[in-house]
This record gives C-alpha cells, sequence and structure tokens, in this order.
C-alpha cells in the first residue's frame, strides 16, 4: 500500500513503529496532490516548505501525542497563526490570521502537521463548493459532479487521498453532506462539544467544527483531539469528553434506532433510499432493534433554517467594511461609499444574497414575522428531536436525497441548492450530534457513494460512533477508493 | 400580513451597506422573492405559545475570573489593515 493511501490511524502505528517518519507522509500527499490536484482543485493554499519543517521537527521531537507526525488539512475558515484565512472569499484575499483557532492548537497539542487550505464555499455559503471565489472543486468519484459544501474542498481531499483527514465546518450540513458525495466519513458534534474560536463566523448558533476522514476511526482520533471547553468560545460546554474508546468494537446490540418516517418520502432517490434501508437491515442483523419514528416538522426545517442562519450571517458579516483588515475599494468619496463599494466588490453573489435575506427578516416590521417566528420553530423541530430519542437511541437517515449532483446544475436556482440539504439542517437547528459515513453506491454515468447519516443525542457522541464502527466493521465500503 | 413583495432588494441592500448594480438588483429581486415565497410556509405554523430559541445550549451568561491575560498585541491586532497610521486604523474623513 502506498503511503498516501493510508488512513490517518494506519499512519499513527506506522510512526510509532519508526517505519516512516512524519516528513515521508507530508511528502507522498504533497506528490499525490501534483498528481491529482490539476483534476480535483481541492486545495487552496499549500505551505509545501512550511508544512514539511513542521514534520521534521515533528519527527527530532520525543512522540507528542495521539497524532505524532501526521499531516491534516484544514477547511480555508480556519485560524492559523500567519496563514492565510480566506474563506474563499475575494473580500479577504491577503488577510493572514493573528492567531490560531482553539482546534488548531489543539492539534498541534496532539502532534498534528498543518498540511494545507481546502477550498469551500465562500464563506461556508453553499453546497457544492461552487461558491468558491476561487475555482470550483470536482467530485472525484466524477469530475463532472461537485463534491457537496460547504466543506468540498476537505472532502474532495480526503476521498482522493491528498490527505488522510481533515477538519470542516458544518452550519446545515457543511461536514456531512460533502462527506456523503465524496464517499468519506463527517462528524458534526453537538453544538457546543468543539471551540469555535478562530473560526470565521457564518451562523453562531449553529456552526459546529468537525472531522473529515477516511473511516469511522479515524474519525474518532481526531474527535477526541478537538473537543473540549476552552475558556475564549462560551459557548462551548465544560461537560465530561466523551468516552469513545469504550463505543468502537462495542456492537449495537441493545440499541434502539429509529427510521424516521417523514425522511423517507418526497425527493429521495430510490436506490439511495434502498442503500439505507439495506444499512438499517445490516445494522438489525447486528442486534440493533429498528422502530419508526416521527419528527413532524420536519418540513419546515429548511425554511427555518434560511431565516435564522441568514440573519446571524448578516450580522457576523457586517465586520468586513475595509477598515480592519482585507479587501477596501480604491479611492472612495466618503466612509459609506467606503462599506458599500468595499462589500460589493469583496462579496459573491450567494454572499450577497443571504446578507440581503438575513437583513430583511430582521429588519423593522418583518422581525416578528420572520425571525422570531423561526426561533419559535426552532423550539419545535427541536423537540421532535427530544420526543424521537425517548424512544430510540439514534436515528438513522440518508445524508442527502440524491448522490453527488453535476457541476453546474443547481447554481442558476438557489432555492434547489438550499434543498440539497434538507437531510442534514434540523440536526443543526436542534443542536445534536450526527456522523456521515458510506453506505453503498449507485450508479449514474458513474458510480457515486451514498452516505447513511447517524444522529444522536445531545453528547452522545460515543452511540453514533458505536454505531457507525459497528457498520462500517460489518461492511467493506469503505475499501472503495475513487477512480484517480 | 406582510407578503413577499415588500421585499424591495435595493433598500434592504442599502440596510446592509452592499452596493448593487442594476443588473444584480433584479436578479437578486427574483431570486429573493422566490426564496421568500418558500420561507412563508414557516407562518403557516402554529407557534402560540411557544418560547423562541435563540441558542440550544442552555447555559446563561458564563462568568470567569477578570485577570489579565496576554491577548494580541497591537501591532498583530492591525496588521491586515489596509490603511493604519501606528496602531490607528485610517478611513475616509467622517467629520467636516
Amino acid at each position: 500500500m502506498k503511503l498516501h493511501e493510508f488512513t490517518a490511524s494506519r499512519a499513527v502505528a506506522a510512526i510509532r513503529r519508526c517505519e516512516v517518519s512524519s516528513e515521508d507522509l507530508v511528502r507522498a500527499l504533497l506528490a499525490r496532490m501534483e498528481a491529482v490536484e490539476p483534476q480535483i482543485s481541492a486545495m487552496l493554499h499549500v505551505d509545501a516548505e512550511a508544512a514539511l519543517a513542521e514534520a521534521r521537527a515533528r519527527d527530532a521531537a520525543p512522540p507528542s501525542g495521539p497524532l505524532h507526525g501526521i499531516p491534516i488539512a484544514l477547511k480555508d475558515n480556519l485560524s492559523v497563526r500567519g496563514q492565510p484565512c480566506t474563506c474563499a472569499s475575494r473580500i479577504l484575499r491577503g488577510y493572514r490570521a493573528p492567531y490560531d483557532a482553539t482546534v488548531v492548537e489543539k492539534l498541534r497539542r496532539a502532534g498534528a502537521v498543518l498540511l494545507g487550505r481546502a477550498n469551500m464555499d465562500e464563506f461556508a455559503m453553499g453546497s457544492s463548493t461552487e461558491t468558491s471565489s476561487v475555482r470550483a472543486t470536482r467530485n472525484p468519484w466524477d469530475p463532472a459532479r461537485a463534491p457537496g459544501g460547504s466543506s468540498g474542498g476537505a472532502a474532495a481531499a480526503v476521498a482522493a487521498r491528498e490527505a488522510f483527514a481533515a477538519l470542516g465546518s458544518d452550519t446545515g450540513g457543511s461536514i456531512r453532506q460533502p462527506a456523503a458525495f465524496c464517499g468519506c466519513v463527517g462528524l458534526k458534534p453537538t453544538y457546543g462539544r468543539v471551540s469555535r474560536y478562530g473560526l470565521v463566523a457564518f451562523a453562531s448558533s449553529l456552526d459546529q467544527i468537525g472531522p473529515l476522514t477516511r473511516d469511522v476511526r479515524d474519525a474518532a482520533l481526531l474527535f477526541n483531539a478537538i473537543a473540549g471547553h476552552d475558556p475564549h468560545d462560551s459557548t462551548s460546554l465544560s461537560d465530561a469528553p466523551a468516552d469513545l474508546s469504550s463505543a468502537l468494537g462495542r456492537g449495537v446490540r441493545g440499541l434502539k434506532l429509529g427510521l424516521p418516517r417523514e425522511y423517507f418520502l418526497k425527493g429521495i432517490e430510490r436506490d439511495v433510499e434502498e442503500s439505507v434501508r439495506r444499512a438499517a437491515r445490516e445494522l438489525e442483523k447486528l442486534g440493533a432493534e429498528i422502530v419508526e419514528v416521527s419528527l413532524p416538522h420536519t418540513e419546515y426545517a429548511v425554511a427555518t433554517y434560511y431565516v435564522l442562519a441568514t440573519a446571524e450571517a448578516s450580522a457576523n458579516l457586517a465586520r468586513f467594511d475595509g477598515v480592519r483588515y482585507g479587501h477596501r475599494a480604491e479611492k472612495p468619496s466618503d466612509l459609506l461609499e467606503m462599506y458599500g463599494r468595499t462589500r460589493a466588490e469583496g462579496f459573491g453573489a450567494e454572499v450577497k444574497r443571504r446578507i440581503i435575506l438575513g437583513t430583511y427578516v430582521l429588519s423593522r416590521g418583518y422581525h416578528d414575522a420572520y425571525y422570531l417566528h423561526a426561533q419559535k420553530a426552532r423550539t419545535l423541530i427541536r423537540g421532535d428531536f427530544q420526543q424521537a430519542f425517548a424512544r430510540c437511541d439514534a436515528i438513522l437517515t440518508p445524508t442527502t436525497p440524491t448522490p453527488a449532483f453535476k457541476l453546474g446544475e443547481k447554481m442558476q436556482d438557489p432555492l434547489q441548492m438550499y434543498l440539497a440539504d434538507i437531510f442534514t439542517i434540523a440536526v443543526n437547528l436542534a443542536g445534536a450530534c450526527a456522523i456521515s459515513l458510506p453506505c453503498g453506491f449507485v450508479v449514474r454515468e458513474t458510480t457515486l457513494p451514498v452516505g447513511l447519516q447517524i444522529i444522536g443525542p445531545w453528547m452522545r457522541e460515543e452511540t453514533i460512533f458505536r454505531i457507525a464502527d459497528a457498520y462500517e466493521q460489518a461492511t467493506a465500503w469503505r475499501e472503495e477508493a475513487p477512480p484517480l | 400580513m406582510n407578503s413577499s413583495s415588500d421585499l424591495h432588494v435595493r433598500y434592504v441592500a442599502q440596510l446592509a451597506r452592499l452596493k448593487l448594480s442594476e443588473e444584480e438588483a433584479c436578479r437578486y429581486q427574483e431570486q429573493l422573492e422566490q426564496i421568500v415565497r418558500y420561507i412563508e410556509q414557516i407562518r403557516k405554523l402554529d407557534v402560540r405559545g411557544i418560547e423562541p430559541t435563540a441558542h440550544v445550549v442552555e447555559r446563561v451568561n458564563p462568568m470567569r475570573a477578570d485577570d489579565p491575560a496576554p491577548s494580541l498585541s497591537p501591532d498583530d491586532a492591525t496588521a491586515n489593515a489596509p490603511l493604519r497610521a501606528e496602531h490607528l486604523f485610517m478611513v475616509p474623513k467622517v467629520v467636516e
């Protein structure tokens, strides 16, 4: 097996046994990037010399932690001191982050080497990575198709074996949906599990950072490294960390898994549904009990999300005004013109649409009708999950209603793009945790992966890891690699 | 009842400090009206007596000791400024 084909866990073991050095791993991934990046365009910025220097420093030092010497890619909205952090936006071109995100500090403490920055939808607003102001990323399974988004660069890099693992962010499905489209594993932790300090904010009450990996155990390895309370993020939870060591390999006997009837109604493609139902039967064979549950407010989730997420985004993105960082329009006649033109030149179309929508739903006369109403709808959606989790330990759904769609297919119709996240959005509104992992393949023009989403109650990551691991161990989907 | 025709993109863009071209304003008007029509379905939901959720974490005002700790230096804090003088951000004149 070539080095770039390793999982993160295998690379950890190889370093520990002195079979390879961190520098070998970084060189192998850089060579892989050189070979496949012309087709995939997953990465925005890779400082090869800096990564190699970090790797050599790790090689010279005694083992430092569970990720000692392991290169990890980062979505371009996570701050690393001295590195670009552009959110794939023109408005942050040339910006260099003045501090490390907490997750970056934690990765370093675990011994990781920072490999480079992955492409994304501009400010994480999109479901295909096509709103990146730099370029679109291509799906490693079919370059004519989108990798999903917004963490599409991170998912494509992991799937194309350009990185063992990456960190992304998930506001309405931005880790899980690209993981499903690219055939990798993606975790959205419980809201508050992972510090958001140093993550460029999109919708602060929904954003969570999480790993994208080749398999479930790697996701556990990264989650363990980044989770935990952080005094820099007052929404981070002080609860004891999840104990994943006892979750892996434990099996699913005795667990009750819910299939929500509202997720198997309209819009879902038949073979995608069949893959997920097969996965449920497999888990049943492994000893789990399958029950039907109901999440009755599901049909309102996307609308609720696009009120709340855009409202929060319009406030968060007010800071990009050309004063303190980023792009500034040339020769403004006065301050107001400077703001207006800076933002017009710096933001792309999707970001502008969402800022306008978010400003509208917060504006005088509309706040109660839209924003407040959506906050109440959010209470009902969260209540759906509370009631469902009284009847089951976790919920199984498809991650997406279709496999990866074609590049350009949804770009002219923003609403169709929003509906691509129909199965992932409610989890962010509820604040619960969820993981997506491959559960089969369907044939369109080429073979494309399908994602199984396992949703768990608040703070019960160990439950979804336990189920995901049992399923993964019993099946062979992760052996499949894209035809590159 | 408000309806989606109430969304005047040009006016809202001005509130958001976004200068739009004619072409953008027309395109967004059409797209956002369609999106607002979709969003309006939440108004069908009966939310009487339901408390709003601003945040899923039921934690209020986490406090910490008011002790000084290292933070960004003035150099670091102003390093990305498009225009600065010493540690000040320079902007067009606001007061005549």
